[in-house]
C-alpha cells in the first residue's frame, strides 16, 4: 500500500532535504520511494512545498500529493497563509513545530480533529542539541515515532549520510531525541 | 546495485558509465545538477574526461562538436532557453554526423519567464537531424543515455542523440535506481568509438566545409537515410540492453494493456507514470483502455503507431507542447500516420496540458477520457484554463 507525505516550510528550512531523507529511510526499511520538490519561486522565507511517497511496489505515479496520509509543518506561522491541511485523508495526521497547544492552532486547521494534530517543540529542540534554528532532522524523527512508518534507525543512518560525521550525529541525536520525546521519554529535552 | 538517486546524479551516472572523453556545459535550470555532478566526477577523478567550462550553451555544443570531430566521445546538456541558442551548433552536428548525446530537462520557453517542465524546447529543435528519446522515469533516463551512445556511434547512423528528461519532474526527483556495477559489461555493450572519418592530421579530412547546390541535397538526403536506419538501430540497442541488463522500455514505442483497448493515451515522458496508475483504474473498472508510449520522436515510429491504434475508436495524445497556428503536434503525426495507411475510423483527440510545471493530475487523465468519447479529432485544445486570466 501507498502512503504520501507533505511538507509544508520556508525557504531555507530544508523541506526538500527532509524528503528526500525520509525516502531513502523508507527505501532502507525495504520500501520503494518517491520524493520530489514543489519549486515555487526559490526564495527564502517564501512558503514551499515537498512530497515524499513510499509503497511495497514500484512507484509510478508523478502527480503532487494533494490526498496526504500525513502532513509535516515545519513552521506554524505558515497556518496563517496556506490551507496546509488541505485534503488530508480521513484519519490522516498532522505534525506542526510549535510549542503552541493543539488548542490554539485547531481554529486554523480546517476541521482536523483535535485527535489528529500533534503539536511538537521540534524548534526548542534543534536549538537545545544543534543550536540552530534549523527543525527539519528534529521533525524526522518525531516523524519516525508518530508514523511508526519509518524506523529511527534508518532516519538516524541517513541524516548521518546526508551531512557528514560531526553535523550528521548532531543531527541524528536531535532526530533521536524528538523520537523519544513522542513516545513519552523526555530525558534528553 | 539498487540505490535511492536524485534523477539528476542517475542520469550523470548513466553518462559516466559511458565514459565519454570530453563533456562541455553552461548551467541552466533545471539542467545544473546533471552537469554539477559530472563536473564533480571528473574533479574527483572518477571519470577520466575533460570537462570543458564555456560562457554560453552555444559554445558548449561548438565544443562537443570540434572534440567529437576529432574523434572522441563527447556529451552536452542543457534545456529551453540553452538549447534555442544552441541550435545552430545541433543542426551543424547533426550535418557533419557527429555523435554527441545531449540531454535535455525539459522545460518551457520565455516568455513569459518559466523554468519549469514541459516539451516546448524539444518541439523547437525537431527538424535538425538528431534522433530524439523521451525517458519515462529515471530507471529509463539512466538506461537510455548508455544506450544513446550506441545508437549515435553505429556507423550507418553517425547522428547526434538527444535524451529528453522531463525537467525537475524527473531531474528533481528521488526514486530508486538500479545501476550496473561492471564497467566491463556496459564497455561489451558499448565498444569504444572508432569513427572511420575524424580531424586528424596524419590524414586529413574537412568537416561542414561549403557544400555547392550540386551536392548540398544529397548531403541531405543521406543524413535523412541514416534516420530512417535509426529505427531498427534503436530497437536493436534497447534489445540488446534487456539481454546484458535485463531491463526494457520498448523500441520506438511501447504498449501497455494494448490488448482489444478501444480508447488508448497516448503520450511522452515522465506522465506516463501517472497516465498508468490511471489506466489500471479504469480497467479494473471494465473500461477497454490501454496506453502507447512513444520512446522515439525522431525517428518518428508511424509503423509501430499504425499498427498499435488502427483498431482503436478513442485515441487521448498528451500535448505538452503547442504548434499556434496548428494546434496539437504529437497527435498531427499521428493523425497524418493514420491517414496515409488509409484509416479514417480512429478519432485522434489531441489535449494540451502540463504547460509551465502545471501539475498533470489523475482527475485530468480521467477527465480527457471522458471527454474523448464525446468528441473528435481535438487539435490540441487547452485543458484546465483559469477564466480569470484570460
Amino acid at each position: 500500500m501507498m502512503k504520501e507525505i507533505r511538507i509544508h516550510g520556508r525557504g531555507g528550512q530544508g523541506s526538500v532535504t527532509m524528503a528526500s531523507i525520509l525516502a531513502i529511510s523508507f527505501f532502507d526499511d525495504g520500501n520503494y520511494c518517491q520524493a520530489f520538490p514543489s519549486f515555487g519561486s526559490e526564495r527564502t522565507g517564501a512558503p514551499v512545498q515537498a512530497f515524499a511517497r513510499f509503497s511495497d511496489k514500484p512507484i509510478r505515479t508523478r502527480h503532487q500529493i494533494y490526498e496526504p496520509d500525513y502532513i509535516i509543518v515545519q513552521d506554524i506561522t505558515l497556518l496563517k497563509s496556506v490551507p496546509v491541511y488541505k485534503g488530508i485523508k480521513g484519519n490522516g495526521k498532522i505534525l506542526i513545530n510549535s510549542e503552541a497547544s493543539v488548542k490554539d492552532a485547531i481554529g486554523e486547521l480546517g476541521g482536523i480533529e483535535e485527535e489528529n494534530v500533534v503539536m511538537f517543540p521540534a524548534l526548542k529542540i534543534a536549538l537545545k542539541i544543534l543550536n540552530k534554528p534549523i527543525v527539519n532532522t528534529t521533525l524526522l524523527g518525531a516523524f519516525s515515532a508518530l508514523s511508526g512508518d519509518v524506523t529511527i534507525d534508518s532516519v538516524k543512518k541517513e541524516i548521518e549520510n546526508r551531512f557528514g560525521s560531526k553535523l550528521g550525529k548532531l543531527n541524528a541525536e536531535a532526530a533521536q531525541t524528538a523520537y523519544n520525546y513522542i513516545k513519552g521519554d523526555r530525558s534528553g529535552f | 546495485m539498487k540505490q535511492v538517486l536524485e534523477g539528476s546524479m542517475a542520469i550523470a551516472g548513466g553518462v559516466k558509465m559511458a565514459e565519454p572523453h570530453v563533456i562541455s556545459a553552461y548551467p541552466i535550470t533545471p539542467q545544473t545538477h546533471i552537469v554539477e555532478h559530472l563536473s564533480q566526477m571528473v574533479a574527483d577523478g572518477d571519470l577520466k574526461a575533460e570537462f570543458i567550462m564555456v560562457e554560453s550553451e552555444h559554445s558548449a555544443a561548438s565544443v562537443v562538436l570540434g572534440a567529437s570531430a576529432c574523434g572522441v566521445r563527447t556529451y552536452t546538456a542543457t534545456a529551453a532557453q540553452g538549447l534555442l541558442y544552441m541550435e545552430e551548433v545541433v543542426y551543424n552536428i547533426a550535418g557533419m554526423r557527429l555523435p554527441v548525446v545531449i540531454t535535455i530537462a525539459n522545460r518551457a520557453i520565455s516568455a513569459p519567464i518559466n523554468i519549469w517542465n514541459d516539451m516546448q524546447d524539444a518541439m523547437a529543435i525537431r527538424d535538425t537531424g538528431a534522433i530524439m528519446l523521451v525517458a519515462e522515469n529515471n530507471q529509463e533516463a539512466y538506461d537510455m543515455h548508455i544506450q544513446a551512445f550506441k545508437i549515435a556511434e553505429n556507423r550507418d547512423v553517425m547522428l547526434p542523440v538527444i535524451v529528453n528528461v522531463d525537467g525537475f519532474v524527473l531531474t528533481h526527483t528521488f526514486e530508486v535506481v538500479e545501476t550496473i556495477d561492471s564497467i566491463e559489461k556496459v564497455r561489451e555493450y558499448l565498444p569504444p568509438l572508432n569513427m572511420e572519418y575524424k580531424l586528424d592530421v596524419e590524414n586529413p579530412y574537412s568537416f561542414g566545409t561549403i557544400a555547392e547546390p550540386s551536392v548540398y541535397t544529397e548531403a541531405r538526403y543521406n543524413l535523412y537515410n541514416a534516420m530512417n536506419f535509426s529505427r531498427n538501430v534503436i530497437i536493436d540497442a534497447a534489445k540488446e540492453f534487456d539481454d546484458m541488463f535485463g531491463r526494457f522500455y520498448g523500441g520506438l514505442t511501447d504498449s501497455y494493456k494494448m490488448d482489444d483497448a478501444q480508447t488508448v493515451i497516448v503520450a511522452m515522458g515522465s506522465v506516463l507514470g501517472t497516465v498508468k496508475d490511471v489506466v489500471d483504474e479504469l480497467r479494473e473498472a471494465g473500461k477497454k483502455i490501454g496506453v502507447l508510449k512513444v520512446r522515439s520522436f525522431r525517428p518518428f515510429p508511424e509503423e509501430e503507431i499504425v499498427a498499435a491504434l488502427k483498431n482503436a475508436k478513442n485515441v487521448i495524445v498528451i500535448e505538452k507542447a503547442i504548434c499556434p497556428g496548428k494546434g496539437g503536434i504529437l497527435s498531427v503525426e499521428i493523425r497524418d500516420s493514420l491517414f496515409k495507411h488509409k484509416i479514417n475510423s480512429v478519432s485522434v483527440n489531441g489535449y494540451t496540458l502540463g504547460l509551465g510545471g502545471r501539475d498533470i493530475t489523475p482527475g485530468n487523465i480521467h477527465g480527457l477520457v471522458e471527454r474523448a468519447e464525446k468528441e473528435e479529432n481535438v487539435d490540441g485544445e487547452f485543458i484546465g484554463l483559469s477564466q480569470q486570466y484570460l
